[in-house]
């Protein structure tokens, strides 16, 4: 729980640390720096997820791959800006069918794993 | 100026409330009870991860952002509403397929986008943009052949042909090489060929999604199924390395690990290495092998009111469900039969094998949709110890994952894979349509056993009989 936490903490200085610097850093140190900083939140999100995810117990595996499911369709932020962007008209239309395809994954897929979790149920009462 | 900084410590500020969120939420998933509310707190993270993306100073028009919201929302919110329990293994897949698209669109808008801005992508960018392409497209066609499988519109068994390993390899590698061809080009240069190399490669990762999934038998699902999770969240994953998002790489990431997990736990559970799985070479040869032959053999057939009178005097009964449970929408039935023994003083327990069924946890939540409390539910390790101190094993519509002979017999396809010891209990009752095999193409000797009865028939219309019958005991 506190080496979780701590993990937790990490990533999440990590990614303050590196909002700052926008993409369009003219200076190719720091571009360099700011992608090698993308592999570390890659490993440790990794790593957090292979510790958390193996304590999913298989009864609620189903639900974990709905669950997983909608949260990967954070794709849904990715086509947000191609769709609003100022880009020529067919990248907007394409960002617009992305945004259609992660909402349904999203609206979906919270949805259904709801639907799944609200039905498991312990023995009612102690007899 | 200085809003805009604000705006954009906003929108930081968000993505990482909502990657804390996620990984929470996934925590809350370890114990059923705190389950329900961590995927809330999931959820009110991507809202936050969404309302912060709406405030990006880059979105100059909303237009299309709110068409795709709306007819994706219309889309989603009546399949998350009124899809069947029962066909949860196809929902899985088809989402899988959306997830992807988006993600696809979004790695070919970025190439065209960044082809055409100055200085091209660069080689970091493109190894990001190329990877996401090729995972996405892959994961589409794979998802859509998973879920043609499972809805049954494309045969459920594995279709093969001649020359199947080696067209398959030619395709893997001209994706492959185009890929890798983009990026030490940088793109593939200013002129067209760079987009006709990006196109080319895209349509072979299309196919290889194809030809990936066509070999693959109808009970090897739960490993497709799982390995097309970890593909949609690696291509994730690479979006955010490809537009510089940190909330993309996280969320993919966990997506990723999940679907990893996942597809070493089935590939176990299977007796199959992991390297055997990445491949996708499963699904082909191990039907030829035939191990033992039935004949001379005889089985027990009796009635459901033979089997009433046993399993309504039994005090120790497990129940153990395959996918012959879920094509018989046999669930509910079951559960009835399980309260009326409780009734009558018995205990019932359900064991579940990890490949029970189409995808991971299949049976849990068919089982748990009954109505079936999950402190009943017991997983291979918990239970296989129990099955020699139970008086009735009741086998529902499963049989790979019963046959003894995977521990027996070094000759058998399946030795080695682990099963549910149902042949430690004192009597076993098997219902099932017919005498043919299961997945893996051999014979059962647990259907030969003195101590086996098999009940033969539709599992649930015998439950319903057999449920009947023990009312009027």
């Amino acid at each position: 729980m506190t080496a979780l936490l701590t993990a937790l903490g990490a990533a999440a200085a990590i990614i303050a640390a590196t909002s700052g610097g926008a993409p369009t850093a003219a200076v190719s140190t720091t571009l360099i720096d700011a992608q090698i900083v993308e592999v570390y939140v890659f490993l440790l999100a990794a790593f957090i997820g292979f510790q958390i995810i193996t304590k999913v117990p298989p009864l609620l595996h189903t639900p974990l791959m709905a669950a997983t499911n909608a949260i990967s369709a954070i794709s849904l932020v990715a086509s947000i800006v191609i769709a609003g962007a100022e880009r020529p008209l067919f990248i907007n239309i394409m960002g617009a069918v992305a945004v259609a395809a992660a909402t349904i994954n999203v609206v979906g897929g919270f949805v259904i794993t709801d639907r799944m979790l609200k039905m498991f149920k312990k023995t009612e009462g102690p007899k | 100026m200085i809003d805009q900084q604000i705006g954009a410590l906003f929108v930081q500020v968000a993505y990482i409330g909502a990657s804390a969120a996620f990984i929470l939420g996934l925590r809350g998933l370890t114990k059923p009870d705190t389950a329900r509310r961590g995927m809330q707190l999931a959820a009110f993270g991507m809202l936050l991860a969404i309302i912060g993306t709406l405030l990006n100073h880059e979105i100059v028009s909303y237009e299309f952002i709110i068409i795709g919201l709306v007819v994706g929302s219309a889309i989603g919110l009546p399949m998350g509403l009124l899809v069947p329990m029962t066909a949860m293994p196809q929902r899985i897949a088809i989402s899988h397929m959306f997830g992807a698209l988006a993600v696809t669109l979004v790695g070919i808008a970025e190439f065209i986008y960044t082809r055409d801005s100055a200085g091209g992508p660069g080689v970091v960018k493109m190894t990001a943009i190329g990877f996401e392409t090729l995972f996405g497209a892959l994961t589409i066609t794979g998802s859509f052949m998973a879920f043609g499988k499972l809805q049954g519109f494309i045969p459920g068994r594995p279709i093969t042909f001649p020359g199947q390993k080696l067209i398959n390899a030619a395709v893997f590698f001209g994706a492959v090489g185009l890929y890798v061809t983009l990026v030490l080009t940088q793109s593939g240069g200013s002129t067209e060929a760079g987009l006709i190399m990006f196109a080319v490669m895209t349509v072979l990762a299309l196919v290889i999604g194809v030809t990936l999934v066509l070999p693959i038998g109808g009970a090897d699902m739960p490993v497709v199924v799982s390995l097309l999770n970890s593909y949609a969240g690696l291509a994730a994953s690479a979006t955010g390395f490809a537009i510089g998002n940190n909330i993309l790489i996280v969320a993919g990431a966990l997506d990723g690990a999940s679907g990893f997990i996942l597809s070493i736990l089935m590939s176990k559970a299977m007796n199959r290495s992991f390297a055997n799985v990445l491949f996708g070479a499963f699904g082909g040869e191990k039907a030829a092998a035939s191990a033992k032959s039935a004949e001379g053999l005889t089985t027990r057939s009796v009635t459901p009111e033979d089997a009433a009178m046993r399993i309504g005097y039994a005090r120790n009964v497990i129940i153990v469900p395959g996918y012959g449970m879920a094509v018989a929408q046999a669930q509910h039935a079951v559960r009835e039969l399980a309260e009326l023994i409780e009734k009558r003083g018995g205990r019932v327990r359900f064991a579940i094998h990890p490949v029970a069924g189409r995808m991971p946890g299949h049976m849990n939540v068919l089982l748990a949709e009954a109505n079936v409390p999950y402190d009943h539910l017991f997983d291979l390790d918990e239970i296989n110890e129990e099955f020699h101190a139970c008086d009735v094993a009741l086998v529902l519509g499963a049989n790979d994952v019963t046959n003894p002979a995977a521990k027996s017999d070094p000759g058998s396809p399946i030795y080695g894979m682990p099963i549910l010891n149902v042949q430690d209990a004192e009597q076993v009752i098997v219902v099932k349509r017919g005498m043919a095999t299961g997945f893996a193409g051999i014979e059962n000797e647990l259907f030969y056993l003195d101590k086996t009865s098999m009940l033969f028939g539709d599992a649930k219309s015998v439950l319903s009989q057999v449920v009947t019958e023990v009312k009027g005991l």
